[in-house]
């Protein structure tokens, strides 16, 4: 066979690779909202589960729970994330030190929910009696996400070109003084993006918080509630009740979520990059 | 001492107990997953707990290879299609298409990472487990749960092996080109071997994620905790083995299920330790070059 023929066949199967991806999404997230839409309606944004084995009801509750703990985890994660990001970007030298935290955040990022799903379990419901709560969900959430906004910050500091700094401390700025004042702000939408992305993986993760949360269908009036998430939500409606039309239905919610989300993250992180090549 | 001065202090400071946290976090959890298992592995023993073939709780009986098994068959089986498909995504990304093609693909394969697992396990429960049913059996197999964590490998295979291709360097492509070769020449005689260590990083990173998931796979597999004899029966992870019993075990049963985690947290440790190499790898490589 010719190297001309050959290479058409080929194409065909490199171009069949990204059709097949694109059909595997497309085909999701369209199923979903066929199947799931026609039960998303006012009521059934606003009229609690059920719960138990009683697939009735709608999501207000398990919303309000998502919300809630979006607010605890991030109000958590913040400072520790986006600190641990500024030393690795400016003040980290490649000593020993620097390559143990490395080593951490880059293990840490792969370790599987379920598994901090145990520690959750037995440091904070367990052994520091918070109980299954959302205070101990969201404990659990800090401590896998923390490698993701430390990630994401460090990139988006390191984004921010040389001169910035280099001018701020030729003015007589401190070193933290530059850092505040120049380089945060620079990077900024960056670190925003990266806390948007921390967002979007609250609202996705369930199995840490399937062991951590309790699941309760009830409204989660204090931190050491139990609760559940949407995500949580649609696990209990698809293996405890035969609610397959509601599952789907949040399961509608959900992909909405996650692709507003997914909009704003590329919009902003293309601003961003944009803006760093130019100045 | 001028109050910048301080305040210059205090910040390097507070930003170095930050960074230290996911170091304290790492060894938390390793201690505390440890300190829990341990009385399982004392009392069954190391040689019984992973190699013993009956998991039943009630009579004190706790082997872990089922789940062994099932959570290797399962990653495995995802591989199959996932490398040829993610490979082929990768190069088109990386070389073939242009870019109003890539512009559209790139976000897709970033909001495939985006879907939640359970979503992917309810549209497996509902589309996959029926279809596999056709075939025999009870539809909750090895093999609905690997063609739904075919999806969910996708993306860390195709982006991975994507930044791979492009950090080879133009030089490479320019000389194969320049003495003749057709672009797929090229890409699968220069570029595809000059980026290996990178797709092979990819690919390791891929069963991680395929190891570590578990909400998906409990939803499709069955959870019976047996050794499979055909794709078509069922089968239990590792992950779904504690996510499943975990809420109601105690004494020795729940020691063995966080011994379980153990397990599962040293699979990790060695899957990333290969990938990080093979990354470092493939950057020296072309540095040399």
């Amino acid at each position: 066979m010719s190297p001309k023929s050959v290479q058409k066949i080929a194409k065909v199967f490199i171009w069949g690779g990204g059709a097949i991806t694109v059909a595997v999404l497309l085909g999701i997230i369209l199923y979903v909202l066929i199947q799931g839409l026609p039960s998303v309606n006012m009521e059934f944004l606003i009229t609690p589960p059920k719960g138990g084995l009683s697939g009735e009801g709608g999501i207000s509750t398990a919303t309000v729970g998502t919300l809630y703990l979006l607010g605890i985890t991030l109000a958590i994660l913040l400072i520790p994330g986006i600190g641990a990001g500024i030393y690795l970007a400016e003040y980290a030298r490649d000593n020993r030190p620097t390559r143990m935290v490395r080593y951490a955040v880059e293990t840490l990022a792969g370790v599987p929910s379920i598994v901090f799903g145990l520690f959750g379990f037995a440091l904070f419901v367990t052994a520091l009696h918070f109980n299954f709560s959302i205070l101990s969900g969201a404990l659990t959430l800090v401590c896998l996400l923390l490698p993701t906004l430390i990630r994401t910050t460090e990139e988006a500091i390191r984004a921010v070109p040389r001169s910035y700094r280099e001018a701020s401390l030729a003015m007589g700025a401190s070193k933290w003084q530059t850092i505040r004042h120049v380089v945060l702000p620079a990077a900024m939408p960056g670190i925003v993006t990266g806390i948007i992305l921390c967002a979007g993986r609250i609202v996705e993760e369930t199995a840490c918080l399937y062991v951590t949360m309790g699941g309760s269908a009830a409204m989660p009036t204090s931190l050491l509630k139990g609760g559940r998430t949407l995500s949580l939500h649609l696990y209990y409606l698809a293996m405890d009740t035969n609610a397959f039309d509601k599952a789907m239905g949040t399961g509608a919610v959900l992909i909405i979520i996650i692709i507003i989300i997914n909009a704003v993250t590329n919009l902003l992180s293309q601003r961003f990059q944009a803006k760093m090549r130019g100045g | 001492m001028p109050s910048h001065v301080v305040v210059d202090r205090t910040a390097k400071h507070v930003v170095l107990i930050c960074a230290s946290a996911s170091f304290v976090i790492l060894g938390a959890i390793f201690i505390f997953t440890m300190r829990e298992g341990a009385p399982a592995l004392q009392e069954i023993g190391l040689y019984n707990f992973l190699l013993g073939t009956e998991w039943r709780p009630g009579q004190e009986m706790f082997g872990i290879l089922p789940m062994t098994v099932g959570s290797i068959l399962v990653t495995l089986g995802s591989m199959v299609l996932a490398i040829p498909i993610g490979l082929a995504c990768a190069i088109l990304l990386a070389e073939v298409a242009s870019f109003r093609v890539r512009r559209l693909l790139r976000p897709a394969v970033e909001l495939l990472v985006g879907i939640p697992s359970v979503v992917y396990g309810l549209v497996g429960m509902l589309l996959i487990v029926p279809a596999v049913r056709e075939i025999g059996g009870s539809g909750f197999s090895i093999l609905a749960a690997s063609l739904v964590l075919t999806a969910m490998v996708l993306p860390t295979i195709i982006s991975i092996s994507e930044d791979s291709l492009r950090a080879v360097p133009k030089g490479y492509k320019e000389a194969a080109l320049a003495m003749g070769a057709t672009q797929w020449q090229m890409i699968w005689h220069v570029q595809v071997p000059a980026a290996r260590s990178g797709i092979m990083a990819g690919i390791v990173l891929g069963m991680g994620r395929a190891i570590g998931e578990t909400m998906a796979m409990i939803m499709v597999i069955g959870n019976s905790p047996i050794i499979p004899t055909s794709p078509l029966s069922q089968g239990r992870t590792l992950t779904g083995n504690i996510a499943v019993e975990i809420m109601y075990a105690s004494g020795i049963h729940r020691s063995a299920l966080f011994s379980t985690g153990v397990i599962l947290f040293l699979i990790i440790l060695v899957l990333n330790t290969v990938a990080t190499f093979a990354l470092r790898r493939g950057l020296k490589a072309h540095h040399v070059a």
